[in-house]
């Protein structure tokens, strides 16, 4: 694989809290990693203590972004500021909330020289967890159930109209709950509702084990690069604290008809169930790398370096091939942080590095880079 | 004759159809010499003991019932019924575990 001698990758979604880590900082290392001192890596975050901001192996320098509800404009005056400072050449928004945004802003990123890849808006819509059944429909998938639901009403009237509990209430972008009567389901859906607006979606509860896979789309229906895993150990909130590559044709089929079926472009997170009878539903698309992303690195399959390479207009490198029995743990730990690094970001929004001498000669030493992945 | 992390593992009637888990199930399974078992399917990860081992590695070569006992019978103490029993037994988790 051939990259240019040094580019510039704004990664957004720099919050890594233990119990719901974002997956910023988990790509920036895949690009770390895929292509060490000659990738430029940006770090793009919404709140000063976003630690992935903070640590200088992974992020060259830091900014922060105003948040998704303040407006495409709002959005695209301050990434065009940054963009002027660092010079961005791709960017990658790791963020369920943001993606409306960015893809809506695509064109004018790209006519600012800001390359993304991600999909369309139409195949964006598509995948909102209250159209899955008509997504799942087209492309041949199993799907449970879904309903938005906008009064706490429903969760008394339900089961005249052949819902059962428990059932899972979820927000439109975050958070998931498993109620199991119209109290909890009340409950439930007042507190999505209050951190995450409405409708908020009530969708019938499948039994069996949940499964992820994360891909790039192509975006002329072809899925590359996927990698399974099954989570071993899960942190308060239901996110993976470990987990471990697995391998079903079955799971790989699914995800592919999908992305076939939406013309999928850019990263994605397939989550689904598999019940006792080993049967498939749909339960998420997620539009963006998982914060597990780098468990592709150590599989041989790193796809933060694959979709930089398809951003770039090149040829999709090769891969190994997938290798179930791979394991990650996720582990908490401190870094330092000048009490000067924060106050610029909390004061000024921006966190610029300069390079160290040794980095600086170690970069113009480096070769043309050749195989990256 | 071992254990597995969400649930006992002992084992168990007669013709391999209906007492082994399917033959493809049990071949995918990865086996270490250690008794850690694998499934690259369900991400499942077991541990079983020399015997639940060596039924394990016979299951994964597709013999039936009476040649495992028998194989069992030449490496291990036990009568053929108590052997045949355990082995129906250690199956019957096996058909719930791995699918």
């Amino acid at each position: 694989m051939m990259a240019e001698p040094r580019f510039t990758v704004a990664v957004s979604g720099m919050n890594a809290q233990p119990e719901n880590p974002g997956p910023g900082l988990a790509v920036a290392r895949c690009l770390r990693e895929a292509y060490g001192p000659r990738v430029r890596i940006i770090g793009l975050g919404y709140d000063a203590l976003d630690p992935g901001l903070y640590l200088g192996e992974y992020c060259d320098s830091a900014h922060m972004l105003s948040y998704p509800n303040g407006g495409s404009d709002a959005m695209l005056e301050r990434l065009a500021g940054i963009h002027a400072a660092e010079r961005i050449d791709l960017l990658i928004p790791c963020l369920d909330a943001e993606l409306p945004l960015m893809v809506g802003a695509a064109p004018r990123l790209a006519a600012m020289g800001i390359r993304t890849f991600l999909p369309q808006a139409q195949a964006l819509a598509r995948r909102t967890k209250d159209r899955l059944p008509e997504l799942c429909k087209s492309a041949g998938v199993a799907c449970p159930q879904i309903k938005s639901i906008t009064s706490a009403g429903f969760f008394r009237s339900c089961e005249a109209d052949g819902w059962s509990y428990p059932m899972v209430v979820k927000g439109p972008f975050y958070d998931a709950r498993i109620v199991r009567n119209a109290e909890e389901g009340a409950a439930a859906f007042h507190a999505i509702a209050a951190e995450w607006g409405l409708p908020v979606l009530a969708q019938r509860f499948v039994a069996g084990e949940e499964y992820n896979l994360s891909g790039v789309g192509d975006g002329n229906g072809r899925l590359l690069g996927e990698v399974m895993m099954k989570k071993r150990a899960l942190t308060a909130k239901g996110k993976a604290w470990a987990g471990v590559t697995v391998f079903d044709q079955g799971l790989a089929d699914c995800a592919r008809r999908l992305v076939q079926a939406l013309s999928w472009k850019g990263p994605l997170e397939v989550e689904m169930m598999r019940d006792a009878a080993g049967r498939y539903q749909l339960i998420e698309i997620n539009p963006r790398f998982p914060s597990w992303i780098y468990l592709s690195q150590g599989v041989g399959r790193n796809l933060p370096a694959l979709l930089t390479e398809l951003a770039f207009g090149r040829p999709a490198p090769p891969l190994a091939a997938a290798s179930p029995g791979t394991m990650f743990i996720r582990y908490a730990l401190e870094t330092i942080v000048p009490l000067g690094d924060f106050e610029k970001l909390i004061m000024g929004g921006d966190l610029s590095r300069e390079l160290e001498p040794e980095r600086s000669r170690e970069l113009e030493r480096s070769p043309e880079p050749e195989g990256a992945l | 004759m071992g254990s597995m992390e969400s649930g006992e593992v002992e084992a168990g009637m007669n013709d391999r159809a209906s007492v082994f888990p399917d033959p493809e199930a049990v071949g995918r399974l990865a086996l270490s010499d250690s008794g850690f078992v694998f499934d690259p399917v369900s991400g499942r990860s077991y541990s079983v003991n020399a015997t639940g081992l060596a039924l394990l590695r016979l299951l994964q070569k597709s013999t039936g019932l009476a040649e495992v006992v028998e194989a069992l019978q030449e490496r291990f103490e036990g009568d053929a019924a108590t052997l045949e029993r355990d082995v129906i037994e250690f199956a019957s988790v096996l058909r719930s575990q791995i699918k």
